[in-house]
């Protein structure tokens, strides 16, 4: 009668952190085949419209970059925050103002001409997002109010401003009523990088951040200082390293980069404000924030898994006419496999004897000493 | 050394019991007999063994292999309640007791079934009469001493009417008058019938209170004897398994010394529930001087610490003063600058992050220090030299300097961050509990340390709960209680009564004196 119990090991295990990402895609696939099977497609036909055809062209490999942009800019931003133990949740609505700021300076300057339009909505919309992350910095800092409710409660504040100023005074007066607001004009339009396919400077900027976050990480003193915050608060204190500002500047940085990357959004592939602005990259960014262990490189990389799997989902629907339904399982199942691999470098399955202990398995590597 | 078993038969009997966890055995093989009537010590350094061989008869880890035996029948213990039910009652060294609630209160919580509030307490006052374990119970435990305390859970484990009792480290809280009455309550306790398994690293305790004492190195029994026939130095020895070497203290003459580090009338309230707060304390520490500062456990050290690092500002500048120029008002880095190193009680978590390296850690407090930070950059290679050298030189082992600080043992960890602090060089080191679980040669490492330190001109602000400690090293003692320091004084002219005395609150003005007599 032996029983299955979960202990944490010793230490994290080297070959599966590093062999955990792979193991998990491939299970995905073996059990996204099984599920295309059993509701009746072809499962490598779909597999195939999923993973393989939006990179078989220059055109997708284009769209997969202006997916991955936001994310990599809104992950990057979120993963060094975690890291500090500062949780903001509220990325989405960070971008939702920035995307207002800088279509703001957008529509301002409708009709005229310059090259200062675009990079003063770029900046518009990093101040836009870094305002809107100050309140729940200000609150936690000054009140010790809990970050995450605030900054999740202000997504909706902005998302209602958004809806507010697009049904209001920032509809197209020829737009025959509909909630949208003039197109942008060229000069507040995200230069082109690739000709012929949808990629803009932000993608640019976004792996700019992940340099900059890599090296503020690795090589500063600050960088140092928000993982020790994050890591053991008392000994930041000890440090001499103040939470206040760790929080501040933390919020300051992931507000602004969401913001940044609303702005980039209205400026690149949307080209206006609508009454929804994005398909909530502010919360998916979270996800992969943590896919990427918080590190800015896996950041990067977990952005474009997860743009892949988007964008192969909305293919499979269109050229293996998969049901959205199913497409949403098969991207769960790549969510939970990923997790499910994480969290087997840490912890182990073991098989116990007839006489299990009920408990403590977990700790006891702990209680050695 | 070995004596023979006899006497009664033995009401609890370990036998070969083995215990393995990744990389290490924490028990080999070990045998152990409580008889009844007996107070039996169970002695070993940090690491022995002894926490798990405890966990093991309380049914909280389960044995690779051995046995245990109850009253000469084997018994596999599931869990603390089957242990209970066996007649196992234990006394753990922090203590699970609810601040806000009254003493009945919390023993009444504490039970595996709910009890008759009624009879509880008749039965708990008459408990308390027959083992002289003087208790107000309808009391709330927050502003209750530790030693009142430790009799709430003494009392909590009575009323189930053990046969064998446990006892972890108990008296490190207690003032020396208290751990006198629980000694006569023990002896009363042994008198019964019952069986006492007492684990303490104060050898002195043992030679004086217990009957037969088993001896744990690296997970084995070394030896089993008599320690009435043994003095405090041969128990130490057979922990250890050879001689420690603890250095000497001159007590220097400080009349023309300069005072160092100055606290007048320093004040701190509390920042969050039942933290103490900081009332009006003054000492001068002068140049080559050890301050020791006594106490028991939860008496504003924790405070101190903190108000001394600059982790918490002080209300004002002049409250404390550096070489004469007020520091109140800086902060933790500006106090390094500034020549005051302080290193806090609690090595991981607070004086060093678990998960970082032994680079990152040195850099933790070194960071403030010039060359190591250039441009908000990290100099890494900079700052792993001058860990390796803390390393070298304090003897830090370690399997290299990229392992992270929870890999290390308390000792040596202990070891690193003490080393890091002295090799920069500063003018007053503040240490809270620095030999706090950490093995012998370890702690007289660290005394040599700061020994030679003070030696050297440095000031040294000593902060322990270990009475031996502080009269070995120190050259005047004070004593905080409840967050008041009484005036030091050359330890020539204290006597460990008189510090007791202070220690449980005698001699503060303006309080309630909760004096164990």
């Amino acid at each position: 009668m032996s029983r299955l119990v979960v202990e944490r090991r010793p230490r994290p295990s080297r070959w599966l952190s590093w062999a955990a990402p792979p193991l998990a895609l491939l299970a995905t696939l073996l059990a996204g085949a099984l599920l295309f099977g059993l509701s009746g497609h072809d499962p490598l036909a779909a597999l195939r419209a999923w993973f393989v055809s939006p990179l078989a062209s220059l055109y997708g490999l284009g769209e997969l970059g202006v997916k991955a942009t936001p994310l990599v800019l809104v992950g990057t931003g979120l993963a060094l925050g975690f890291r500090a133990g500062v949780w903001n949740i509220g990325a989405e609505g960070q971008l939702t103002v920035g995307a207002i700021a800088a279509g703001l300076v957008a529509l301002a300057t409708w009709g005229t001409e310059g090259a200062w339009i675009f990079p003063a909505m770029l900046a518009a919309g990093v101040l836009g997002g870094m305002a809107w992350a100050a309140v729940p910095a200000e609150l936690r800092v000054r009140l010790g109010v809990n970050e995450i409710l605030v900054s999740l409660m202000l997504v909706y504040v902005a998302d209602l401003l958004l809806k507010a100023l697009v049904f209001g005074p920032l509809k197209d007066p020829e737009g025959y009523g509909f909630p949208q607001s003039r197109l942008f004009d060229t000069p507040a339009l995200a230069p082109i990088l690739v000709p012929g396919t949808r990629l803009h400077l932000g993608a640019l900027l976004a792996l700019a951040a992940v340099l900059l976050a890599w090296a503020f990480t690795a090589r500063t003193l600050g960088g140092f200082a928000w993982r020790v915050q994050g890591l053991a608060p008392r000994a930041a204190r000890y440090a001499g390293f103040a939470e206040g500002r760790i929080v501040r500047l933390s919020f300051a940085v992931s507000g602004g980069l969401a913001g940044l990357a609303g702005a980039l959004e209205v400026a690149g592939p949307i080209g206006q404000l609508l009454p929804s602005v994005s398909p909530g990259y502010g919360f998916t960014a979270i996800i992969v924030a943590f896919l990427g262990r918080l590190h800015p490189a896996g950041v990067l990389v977990a952005a474009l898994v997860v743009a892949l799997a988007y964008i192969g989902g909305e293919n499979a629907q269109i050229e293996a006419g998969l049901p959205e339904a199913v497409t949403g399982v098969f991207q769960g199942l790549l969510l939970f496999f990923l997790l499910a691999a994480e969290f087997l470098v840490h912890y182990r399955i073991r098989r116990r004897g007839p006489a299990a202990a009920p408990r403590t398995s977990a700790s006891s590597a702990e209680t050695a000493a | 050394m070995t004596e023979t078993v006899d006497g009664p038969a033995p009401l609890l009997e370990l036998r070969g019991i083995t215990k393995r966890f990744p990389g290490v055995v924490a028990n080999d093989g070990v045998d152990l007999a409580v008889r009844p009537g007996e107070i039996h010590a169970l002695l070993g350094e940090n690491g022995a063994g002894k926490s798990t061989l405890v966990k093991i008869l309380y049914g909280v880890l389960r044995p690779d292999a051995g046995e245990i035996r109850i009253d000469g029948r084997p018994v596999a213990v599931t869990g603390p309640h089957h242990a209970r039910r066996l007649g196992i009652g234990m006394v753990f060294q922090h203590f699970t007791l609810f601040e806000a609630l009254s003493v009945a209160e919390n023993v009444a919580l504490g039970l595996d079934r709910w009890p008759e509030r009624r009879t509880l307490r008749a039965r708990l006052a008459a408990l308390a009469e027959r083992y002289g374990l003087d208790l107000d119970l309808a009391r709330e435990v927050h502003d209750l001493s530790a030693g009142e305390r430790q009799r709430i859970e003494i009392l909590r484990c009575l009323l189930q009417e053990p046969r064998l009792l446990v006892l972890d480290e108990p008296t490190s809280v207690l003032t020396p008058q208290e751990a006198d009455r629980l000694f006569v309550t023990l002896r009363r306790l042994a008198a019964e019938g019952r069986g006492i398994l007492y684990i303490s690293h104060r050898l002195e305790e043992v030679v004086e209170l217990c009957d037969r004492a088993t001896v744990l190195r690296a997970g084995r029994v070394v030896a089993t004897v008599d320690p009435r026939r043994e003095t405090p130095a041969t128990l130490a020895r057979l922990m250890v398994g050879r001689e420690v070497r603890e250095p000497v203290r001159h007590h220097p003459d400080l009349a023309g010394a300069p005072v160092r580090l100055a606290a007048r009338g320093l004040g701190l309230p509390p920042d969050r529930p039942h933290a103490v707060p900081l009332v009006d304390i003054r000492f001068e520490l002068r140049a080559g001087e050890i301050l020791g500062i006594a106490g028991v456990a939860g008496n504003g050290q924790r405070e101190l610490v903190e108000a001394l690092a600059g982790e918490r500002p002080l209300p004002a500048a002049e409250m404390l003063e550096l070489d004469g120029r007020p520091v109140g008002r800086v902060g933790p880095a500006g106090r390094r600058r500034l020549g005051l190193a302080v290193l806090p009680e609690e090595r991981l978590g607070h004086a060093a992050v678990a998960e970082l390296d032994l680079v990152d850690n040195a850099l933790l407090t070194a960071w403030p220090q010039p060359d190591l930070v250039r441009y908000g950059t990290v100099r890494r290679r900079l700052v792993a030299a001058f860990a390796a050298g803390v390393v070298e030189r304090f003897r830090v082992r370690t399997p290299g300097l990229r392992v992270p600080a929870a890999a290390l043992s308390g000792g040596n960890l202990q070891r690193f961050v003490v080393g890091r602090e002295i090799a920069q060089r500063p003018r007053v080191l503040v240490v809270d509990q620095p030999t706090w679980g950490v093995d012998a040669a370890a702690a007289a490492a660290v005394h040599r340390a700061l020994v030679a330190l003070a030696e050297e001109g440095a000031a040294v602000l000593l902060i322990s709960r270990d009475l031996d400690e502080i009269l070995r090293f120190c050259d005047r003692v004070a004593v905080l209680y409840r967050g008041r320091l009484s005036p030091p004084v050359p330890v020539g002219e204290v006597t460990l009564e008189r510090l007791g005395l202070l220690m449980g609150g005698a001699g503060f003005a303006g309080r309630g004196t909760v004096v164990a007599s």
